[in-house]
């Protein structure tokens, strides 16, 4: 948006604590991501990333703690105030989570219908426009989600999150159970997205070469906490164990090594 | 900027606004997506009333999204396909969005067309029937296959699977077709105290209740309950098996899913379901005769001893007889729409109701067939 600050924080996590019976999955969490950044979430399986996120995204209430999404706290919000603030997020769920008696055209569709009061043409045009951003081939527009490939369903998703131009884009392991083109092709999809409708991206994944390619700064998470935040170059230089770990591995290397060569 | 916000703006500012000055459509405020819903029926006139050459000036607009300029670029191409020429000015930050959405690299699907008349719709729902039909004959013929392969060879046969869908579809049913069975022969029993009484005809009540029960309605009642009750269940574990490829797994460690899924459910079920239907005859009678005694004043042992009289063992076996090829109809329908789940999840819950839909359908149509082959054969 024009005039915003640019380091103005878009979402600001403090101090979350989540309990799941006597697991403990955040110890304390804070974060922040600024506006018009892409802001990835890094960490081992397990580690409790996707139920940050669910929080961030009012699905899930930590124990402790406050989260701001766009200038509002979202912890203990009410239902009413909570729909104004969705609008203005798009989610991509790890497993697309397409509705399936829908098609791709029409689950683009739903946030349209349900959120604005555009007429059905102005709608499907959109959600066609929609559709092709996220580059799937117009024939795509009438399949079923069961009819689609990976990649696909996960553009097909990814079409429906950017249905309202929203502020702020999550997206949950964009590339996870992708093979290599189709993860890379994800990748330079999320650059171009970002450089053509400018939302605040913010996305969790273990997948290095997405971390090396698309994020702008990465956040660490390990033991219900977070051990590193900075630009890829900079975790890559820390000396925490953790990291150490992620970063020396082959598979690190080999991600550095060839995010080097596409420069 | 925008005039002051108008009313119902939201946080982010004016609505989107639209005005005509002379040969210039004057776009304002904010076009997106939320907002645009205010000028979309309106522009188009408006832009047509500026003449045949229009000037679109954008550079009022504040905030534009992919839907506020797809508004302007779809309805400045509906005006040149009518003739006229359209000038589009905006902001150099829009301008690009607008490129966006002109790139030819974008295809965009055209809508969806409709799904035809009414006699393709007919002729694809038939031929649907039709595939299904065929679908379910080769199943029950690959079921019999495998059957008769596993009693070539017994110890294949899957015995623990067996036991369980005993008790599972067996055992656990007994509350219900029992209370079932027991609350239809009262009924059975209380419509029939009206007549009967009413020619003093009053132990005949043990005729009623014992042949209909036996021969009719304790074999489909338990058949039903059944269906709801397990064939459902089968066909629910079965499509979910499909729809997350653990049938696919099954085959390739060298499990033939038909041994493993399919024939000890039909194995059981043959077992289990004469035997519950026996229940079903015992509570069934048992309803009658406490409303034979309440209503009727037909005490215990005068209802045993014309039920001895009235019904004969050909008519129990007659009941019971019908039992096992229920069995196989449930087990085999619900398997087969099971195996019939596709995709998503929402495929196993429409076979799971086609299961049932489909397995009462066609018990009542085996009980129909039953009717007129026992009454041709005189039984």
């Amino acid at each position: 948006m024009a005039g915003a600050d640019p380091a103005e924080a878009v979402l600001e996590v403090r101090g979350v604590c989540t309990r799941f019976g006597n697991a403990r999955v955040h110890d304390g969490v804070s974060l922040e991501v600024r506006r018009g950044e892409v802001f990835a979430l890094a960490g081992a399986s397990g580690c409790g990333k996707s139920t940050l996120l669910r929080e961030i995204i009012l699905l899930h209430r930590p124990d402790a703690g406050s989260i701001r999404l766009l200038g509002q706290e979202v912890v203990g919000l009410r239902e009413e105030e909570a729909l104004a603030l969705r609008r203005r997020c798009g989610v991509m769920f790890e497993r697309g989570a397409l509705f399936g008696a829908l098609t791709v055209a029409e689950n683009v569709g739903v946030p349209l219908r349900e959120q604005t009061r555009l007429s059905g043409p102005l709608v499907e045009q959109i959600g066609a426009l929609k559709i092709a951003l996220a580059g799937l081939p117009p024939g795509a527009a009438s399949l079923y989600p069961s009819e689609l490939s990976g990649g696909m369903r996960k553009r097909a998703a990814l079409a429906r999150a950017i249905a309202l131009d929203p502020e702020v884009l999550f997206l949950d392991e964009p590339t996870a159970g992708l093979d290599p083109l189709s993860a890379s092709g994800f990748d330079d999809l999320i650059r171009h997205l970002k450089a053509l409708l400018g939302p605040t991206i913010v996305i969790v994944t273990h997948d290095l070469d997405l971390l090396w390619r698309v994020a702008d700064r990465v956040a660490f998470m390990a033991d219900g906490r977070i051990v590193g935040v900075g630009t890829m170059q900079e975790l890559s230089r820390t000396e925490h164990p953790v990291l150490r770990q992620y970063f020396v591995g082959p598979r690190g290397r080999g991600a550095r090594e060839q995010s080097w060569k596409r420069g | 900027m925008a005039a002051g916000a108008s009313p119902g703006a939201g946080p982010s500012g004016a609505g989107a606004d639209v005005e005509v000055l002379g040969g210039e459509v004057r776009c304002s405020g904010t076009w997106t997506v939320d907002r645009i819903d205010r000028v979309e029926g309106r522009f188009p006139d408006l832009a047509r009333r500026a003449g045949n050459e229009i000037v679109v000036d954008g550079s009022a607009v504040t905030a534009m999204d992919t839907a506020g300029i797809w508004l302007l670029h779809a309805t400045a191409l509906a005006l040149e396909r009518q003739g006229r020429s359209v000038e589009l000015r905006l902001r150099p930050e829009h301008q690009a969005l607008l490129e966006l959405i002109r790139s030819p690299a974008l295809a965009l699907a055209e809508p969806a067309a409709g799904r035809g008349g009414l006699l393709p719709r007919v002729g694809r729902w038939a031929l649907g029937a039709l595939d299904q039909a065929l679908a379910m004959v080769s199943f029950v013929g690959e079921s019999a296959i495998a059957g008769t392969r596993s009693l070539a060879r017994p110890s294949r046969i899957r015995w623990r699977s067996v036991l369980q869908n005993i008790q599972t579809a067996g055992f656990e049913a007994l509350p219900i077709v029992g209370l079932l069975a027991y609350l239809l022969g009262l009924v059975i029993a209380y419509q029939g105290a009206g007549p009967l009484g009413r020619y003093g005809a009053n132990v005949f009540v043990a005729d009623l209740v014992g042949l209909a029960m036996l021969r009719e309605l304790a074999p489909l009642l338990t058949a039903i309950v059944v269906a709801g009750r397990s064939g459902s269940a089968w066909a629910a574990q079965i499509g979910t098996m499909k729809v997350t490829e653990e049938i696919d797994a099954l085959r390739t460690v060298g499990i033939a899913p038909l041994e493993l899924l399919v024939l000890p459910k039909v194995l059981a079920l043959s077992v289990a379901l004469p035997l519950l239907t026996v229940f079903a005859d015992a509570l069934g009678v048992a309803g009658g005769m406490t409303m034979s005694r309440s209503e009727l004043g037909v005490s215990f042992q005068d209802f045993l001893d014309r039920f001895s009289q009235a019904v004969s063992p050909a008519d129990f076996l007659v009941g019971v007889g019908k039992a096992p090829v229920f069995a196989a109809v449930i087990a085999l329908v619900g398997c087969h729409q099971g195996f019939q789940a596709s995709g998503d999840a929402e495929s196993v819950g429409r076979r799971t109701t086609v299961s049932v839909v489909q397995s009462i359908f066609a018990i009542i149509v085996v009980d129909a067939l039953f009717s007129v082959a026992f009454s041709r054969l005189g039984i």
